[in-house]
């Protein structure tokens, strides 16, 4: 087990940074989550810290040493490639026993531990295939098996499920837990996928175009995202986001002509223009003569089988509620929601952060060392 | 998935494929033809007709020991310049691969040596390895005598080895860089993390997924080695000194247009296209039955 810290940690391609800064603590024996769209950035930390990617400014400490200059064979990771990167040419066997032959293990204790290994992934039936002669399924399993022969100090996994199939992938997902909750390595997996990510991590780094976003516990990260990137990258369907501002009056005016009266929010928001977000889920639908009922009319309705997507307009503003109702709702039909107000996050515009209630604006990273 | 071209007009197919022909059959199959005609017949060296001698020819080089040593120094020959050429060939090509600074540059300046005619880059090289004021020879005025290919047969074998490996390079180098660039770079890098030096993922990781082409340019690499030798033996030593670089090919040379035996030559140069026509044989045999890795 062992700690990673990144403190100012850049990388630059020629003239572009394509990661800003990054100061992040992961604790020892934590499963840690990157999360963002394709292109922010996550690979190339997790490649950071493999060392197969230099680091141009920061450091990255593993359990205290700075591995900055350290080749990937002396940190102590151990990483499962999205391609799986199986060696095409050995067997299952001499795939997940290569790093115990390079490292020098005599033959007989080799045999025995790959044997061990391949046990616990329910491999052993399959040790003299060629990788060819794999299912993508099994192929997985052989990635992790030659990870986990190593006995890291780090599991890195590089988007390792993104080859399979859905119900594969569920599947993996509950077996990569288990694997942490039984070895307890430090693991850091980097993911697209945001309910991979919401499922499997302790805490989870959201990442956006080279900038961490937010880190948090998957909870936390839902609840209180920290920016409008978190809030709407996180969750499905994903968060209402509403653009306007709040009056005097205590009502906040969005779209053309709309007024939601939100009169204990509107005091530590004056000033300034934001978007205020809400969970579809948490959007109720009332009649029409419920009091500060927002009125709105259907645009239209996805069926999800236990509850349906309404998505609606309400003053040119577009709304999706999540409804529990059955009766018909054809485009054009009047409906009306309702909202708490401890359900509604606000974000200033001008520099997409959470602000909250008492009207301090929310920092980045602010659970870090939760 | 067979794709048929069909002309409505029967004079077109034989238009287009003629000039190929004409150049196979008249610089290929009718020297080949003339070759074996004269290898079963014993030529007069002034003209004037031929006997049937059916394998006297050949009898009487495989009895010649000198023979036997030509071929021998050949086979050396072959070994020497295919194993140093592509050993150089797929280091370069290891660098290069790994991207080190430069990569761009070099990736063009290894090649040119393939576009020199063996001739040039024997005069260049007897140059370089002449031992009174050559680059190499520089070395006789700190220990005199020590560098002579003039008069040292394994000296001038060494030169022409070293020069022959040197001209093959740029070939072996393309081949190799394409096959080693085809191999997914997380590979490697899984190789490196699972602690692999880069010496040893060589011989554990990109040799092994890149056999095909290793066997390919040994083939083609031997066959050269058979066949090209001629020119730069030919400006370099003359087959000098004391026969110590004469092989297969520049012996049949020597035999048939210095020693006008046309007809020993004409049965030596059959046996080295026998020798090459096994060798692209094997090639053609083995290459396909390798497994290719996706």
């Amino acid at each position: 087990m062992a700690a990673i810290s990144f403190s100012g940690v850049k990388k630059r391609y020629q003239k572009n940074d394509v990661i800003h800064g990054v100061d992040v603590e992961i604790e020892a024996g934590e499963f840690v989550v990157i999360l963002g769209p394709s292109g922010c950035g996550k690979s190339t930390l997790l490649r950071m810290i493999a060392g197969l990617e230099e680091i141009s400014e920061g450091t990255i400490a593993i359990d205290g040493t700075v591995v900055n200059a350290l080749e990937p064979r002396e940190r102590g990771c151990a990483m499962v490639f999205q391609n799986y990167a199986l060696y095409p040419h050995m067997s299952v066997r001499q795939n997940i026993g290569y790093a115990l032959k390079v490292a020098g293990m005599p033959k007989g204790e080799r045999e025995a531990k790959v044997l061990k290994v391949a046990k616990s992934v329910s491999l052993d039936p399959y040790l003299d295939r060629k990788p060819g002669e794999l299912s993508g399924g099994q192929r997985q399993r052989v990635a992790m098996a030659r990870a986990m022969v190593r006995e890291p100090k780090v599991f890195l996994f590089d988007e390792p499920f993104s080859n399979l199939d859905a119900k594969l992938r569920v599947a993996m997902r509950a077996e990569v837990r288990n694997l942490h909750r039984s070895l307890g390595v430090t693991s850091v997996f980097v993911t697209h996928d945001q309910t991979e990510a919401m499922t499997l991590a302790d805490r989870l780094i959201v990442m956006n175009s080279g900038f961490v976003e937010q880190v948090g516990k998957p909870s936390e990260v839902y609840h209180h995202p920290a920016s409008l990137f978190v809030a709407d990258f996180i969750g499905s369907p994903a968060m209402n986001l509403v653009r306007g501002f709040f009056g005097e009056d205590g009502y906040f005016r969005h779209g053309k002509g709309g007024m939601i009266g939100l009169p204990g929010l509107a005091k530590a928001h004056l000033s300034r223009e934001v978007s205020i977000g809400f969970r579809p889920e948490l959007v109720r639908r009332v009649d029409a003569g419920h009091k500060g009922a927002i009125a709105a009319v259907v645009d239209y309705t996805e069926e999800l089988g236990a509850s349906r997507l309404v998505y609606a307009r309400a003053d040119g503003s577009p709304i999706i509620a999540v409804d529990g109702g059955n009766d018909p709702l054809a485009t054009g039909m009047p409906v009306h929601f309702a909202l708490s107000e401890s359900d509604i996050h606000v974000f200033d515009h001008s520099n997409g952060r959470r602000v909250d209630h008492d009207g301090r604006p929310v920092r980045a990273t602010t659970s870090v060392s939760a | 998935m067979e794709r048929r071209a069909f002309y409505r007009n029967p004079v077109l197919p034989w238009l287009l494929i003629g000039p190929q022909l004409l150049l196979v059959l008249v610089f290929f199959y009718w020297p080949t033809s003339q070759a074996l005609y004269w290898a079963f017949t014993l030529e007069q060296p002034w003209g004037g007709g031929n006997s049937w001698v059916w394998l006297d020819n050949f009898i009487a080089i495989f009895r010649d020991r000198e023979y036997w040593a030509t071929v021998v120094r050949s086979a050396f020959y072959a070994m020497c310049t295919t194993g140093l050429s592509m050993a150089v060939a797929l280091f370069l090509a290891c660098f290069v691969d790994r991207s080190l600074k430069g990569t761009k540059l070099f990736q063009s300046v290894y090649v040119w040596p393939y576009a020199i005619a063996a001739p040039a880059a024997g005069v260049a090289f007897r140059f370089i390895f002449a031992p009174q004021s050559g680059i190499i020879g520089s070395i006789n005025q700190i220990w005199p005598g020590i560098w002579d290919p003039s008069t040292n047969g394994v000296h001038a074998l060494a030169m022409i080895i070293i020069c022959h490996a040197w001209l093959g390079i740029g070939y072996n180098f393309i081949f190799f860089l394409a096959a080693l660039q085809m191999i997914p770079r997380s590979i490697t890098e899984a190789g490196a993390m699972d602690g692999a030096r880069p010496l040893r993922r060589m011989f554990d990781l990109q040799l092994p997924l890149i056999a095909p082409t290793v066997f390919f340019l040994l083939i083609m690499n031997l066959i050269s080695s058979f066949t090209d030798s001629f020119g730069l033996i030919d400006t370099m030593t003359e087959g000098g000194p004391v026969g110590s670089t004469e092989v297969m090919v520049y012996r049949l040379f020597i035999d048939g247009f210095r020693g006008l035996d046309y007809s020993g030559a004409a049965a030596q140069s059959i046996v080295l296209m026998l020798l090459v026509i096994a060798l692209t044989f094997v090639q053609f045999k083995w290459v396909e039955k390798r497994v290719h890795y996706n």
